[in-house]
């Protein structure tokens, strides 16, 4: 098959395409250069180092060590859960990376090393692995991990967690934002406070200002679609808003809510994980909107100071039905017999 | 009908929803000026080139042909006529399978010594007069008739019968007729070397056309990276009334569920036609066929084949008899490189590998797109992760995820509730799929199957 180098085979080879390694397959023949699954993910890893980078200025090693432990973990759960079903480990397509970063990030820095590798068997495990892999989840794998060890190990990651009495940035040894709002005990740092990130809080979810490079990057680099964070945020700022002209007495004000806990983090990387989120448009406006709702209802009513975790997990919950009630009209409609 | 607008190129800012913007590739050919290919010894003039019925063949073995003799022909309510496309002597009929997978017989004729060739042959198609002022309009039923004699097929790839389509239904009177001069298949340039080279011929064609079919109003659509043709057409339209408009160029602007709304305002009904929203539309290379098949009585016997692609040594635009065979089209543009790896009969968006250089052009032919190997990605095909990327291409608000992954599974019924029927296999979705899922290929997998269930 392999031609003379200098010698171009012609056409008078004609009746032997094959022979020369015609190739017959089915179109499209172009597929755009560059656009893996591969990229969409490590784009995710990407927008995450300012947030990274935030965390590690606040909580140094700590930080380093979380996240670390859970990117390993994840890996090799994945890897091994792959292996166990029979198909090829999927590490290539950096997903269990997206999963294990995220999931440090959702961490206080003070939570033992276990809990980190728990919540990672858990999200690729049972988030991940049990719907079939790569692409089969209902659930967001992160959130299906913080939500286990929220609940199992609730003094290592409750509220007295994130303090630290000792420590010499100041910020560390007040509550965090949420947990004094919601008991009503300590100073909720000033706005600006919040929105660079110099208030305490797991390890991702303190600055407002490194999610929105982070996201806005994503969002232009179109790894995310930009509908799922701006209706979550515009929705969370809605009945925040709502809230406060009923209960003036709640001590967060709309900005407030918009700035502390997760919520901006969870908008932009955790909202818009693909798998767990609708296909259409009209969908990804419902999903963010309800994601954005929940987070402050939770927020109000809630025994937790913060929403994210469970207002995700119920929206996933949900994904299969707006996927459902979303189907879009072809272009020109239907006929009314159709 | 009254066609008194002014002339002149105008602009369309805005642009569908949904498409693709892959490299378009027509630089390779674009600058090629249209080519007379020599007239080959033999041809296979296919008895089917066409959507519609099998023509019977009306000649026999050893029956002396000139070019343009009727050579095969159906009464059947759907088809075309086929005629010989070089002169010369009838041989034994045989097959050929064309490039979509279908066995035809064929009319094989062996060229005779007589024959038009190179600017002579060029000028009888394109050249001479062609009057778009003073010109006297036959009847429709006439246009009609010297159409359907003339065997003329959509070239824009699709090889409907135009007689069909041009015929006048009470019930649906049209309002506009669009030329579609957009050619939005990456690599493809026999439509702009057409539009830049013989304008007159599809001016005059479309004049034609709009009186058969009665429409007041005449608009040629051109995308943007095409305005020098844009600009030929519209000097060629003096006068006449009929717009040339240019669009925006993206992957599928041609299709016209995409061009009617850009031209008109309206959106053709997801399973309906244009002709529901009172437009027809033909292709230029039809239109100037029209001219032709009117005005001088000449059947649809060659036609504008692009042979381009990295694989191909010198991509060139090449005037070709029907029934010429692909191999002999792309020795006649240097033959093939080295590392050329796929063969299309079309351009890579919606065109079909060939298997058999032997192949026949057919009337619908509009290009020989060769791939080389560095063209072709060959990256293995993961999970789907419902990143919506199909969606958002789709340039007709489908969810092809949802539809070929249902093929895929056997969930007919899910299938259709997400209107695989609606999909027009444009290829986007495939297109731009990070995980490189066959999505087109499953879908039309799930509508045979479909179509036999």
């Amino acid at each position: 098959m392999a031609a003379a180098p200098n010698k171009p085979p012609t056409v008078a080879q004609k009746d032997a395409p094959m022979e020369r390694g015609l190739q017959v397959a089915p179109g499209p023949h172009l597929s755009s250069t560059g656009l893996t699954t591969r990229r969409l993910m490590l784009d995710v890893v990407l927008a995450l180092v300012p947030v990274f980078a935030m965390a590690f200025y606040l909580f140094r090693w700590f930080a380093v060590l979380q996240v670390g432990i859970c990117v390993v973990s994840c890996m090799v759960v994945d890897a091994i859960t792959s292996l166990w079903r029979g198909s090829r480990p999927s590490l290539h397509d950096a997903s269990a990376i997206v999963t294990g970063v995220i999931l440090g990030l959702s961490l206080p820095w003070s939570a033992p090393w276990y809990v980190g590798v728990v919540a990672s068997v858990v999200a690729i495990g049972f988030g991940k692995a049990v719907f079939g892999g790569l692409g089969q989840n209902i659930f967001n794998p992160a959130m299906v991990g913080r939500a286990f060890v929220m609940i199992s190990f609730a003094s290592s990651l409750g509220a007295t967690a994130y303090v630290r009495p000792e420590a010499s940035l100041e910020i560390l040894t007040q509550a965090t934002p949420l947990t004094a709002a919601k008991e009503l005990s300590g100073s909720i740092p000033e706005l600006w406070a919040l929105f660079v990130g110099n208030s305490n809080g797991s390890l991702g979810e303190t600055s407002v200002l490194a999610c929105l490079v982070g996201g806005l990057y994503l969002c232009l680099r179109r790894s995310a679609v930009w509908q799922i964070p701006v209706s979550l945020l515009v929705s969370a700022a809605v009945v925040a808003g709502i809230a406060n002209l009923l209960m003036p007495e709640t001590p967060l004000t709309v900005l407030g809510h918009l700035t502390s806990g997760a919520l901006v983090f969870s908008a932009f990387f955790i909202a818009t994980d693909p798998v767990s989120s609708p296909l259409n448009t009209r969908g990804q406006v419902i999903f963010g909107a309800g994601i954005g709702a929940l987070v402050v209802v939770i927020r109000l009513f809630s025994n937790y100071p913060e929403g994210v975790v469970f207002a995700v997990l119920l929206m996933n919950a949900v994904v299969p039905l707006i996927n459902r009630v979303t189907i879009p009209e072809p272009l020109g409609g239907l006929p009314a017999d159709a | 009908m009254s066609l008194a607008q002014p002339a002149g190129v105008t602009t369309t800012r805005r642009s569908f929803a949904g498409g693709i913007h892959p490299p378009s590739s027509k630089q390779l050919a674009r600058d090629q000026p249209i080519e007379v290919v020599p007239t080959p010894k033999l041809v296979r003039v296919p008895l089917l080139q066409h959507v519609g019925a099998l023509c019977e063949p009306v000649v026999k073995s050893r029956d002396e042909v000139l070019v343009g003799d009727l050579v095969g022909k159906s009464e059947a309510p759907v088809s075309a006529f086929v005629h010989a496309s070089i002169s010369g002597k009838v041989a034994k009929e045989s097959a050929a399978t064309l490039p979509n997978g279908r066995r035809v017989p064929t009319v094989p004729i062996k060229a005779g010594d007589e024959q038009l060739e190179g600017q002579e042959l060029f000028d009888d198609i394109y050249g001479g007069e062609w009057p778009t002022l003073r010109l006297d309009l036959p009847t429709a039923d006439l246009i009609l008739q010297s159409v359907r004699d003339a065997g003329l097929v959509g070239m824009g790839g699709a090889a409907f019968p135009t007689h069909i389509k041009l015929a006048l239904n009470p019930d649906r009177p049209i309002d506009t007729l669009v030329v579609n001069g957009c050619e939005c298949e990456p690599y493809l340039t026999a439509d702009y070397r057409l539009m830049l080279e013989a304008p007159r011929p599809i001016i005059t064609g479309a004049l034609l056309a709009a009186s058969a079919v009665d429409a007041r109003r005449i608009v040629i659509g051109v995308e943007d990276d095409k305005r020098q043709a844009a600009e030929a057409l519209s000097t060629a339209a003096e006068a006449t009334g009929i717009e040339v408009r240019v669009v925006k160029t993206k992957y599928p602007q041609g299709s016209e569920r995409q061009l009617v709304p850009m031209l008109t305002g309206n959106n053709v009904p997801a399973n309906g036609l244009p002709l529901d929203v009172g437009v027809v539309v033909v292709n230029v290379a039809t239109a100037a066929a029209i001219a032709r098949a009117v005005l001088r009585g000449k059947p649809m016997t060659h036609r504008i084949v692009t042979v381009t692609g990295r694989g191909v040594e010198t991509p060139k635009n090449l005037l070709a008899p029907i029934g010429i065979s692909y191999g002999e089209l792309i020795e006649a543009a240097g033959g093939l490189s080295s590392d050329a790896a796929r063969i299309l009969a079309g351009g890579p968006m919606m065109g079909f590998t060939l298997g058999d250089l032997d192949t026949p052009v057919t009337k619908g032919t509009s290009g020989i797109t060769a791939l080389t190997r560095d063209d072709l990605q060959q990256i293995e095909e993961t999970s789907c992760i419902r990143c919506g990327l199909c969606a958002d291409a789709c340039p007709l608000n489908l969810v092809p995820t949802r539809i070929a992954l249902a093929a895929r599974k056997g969930a007919w019924s899910l299938a259709e509730r997400y209107h695989i029927h609606a999909c027009m296999e444009c290829g986007c979705c495939a297109y731009q799929c990070p995980a490189q899922i066959p999505l087109v290929q499953l879908i039309r997998m799930g509508k045979a199957h479909l179509a036999g269930a």
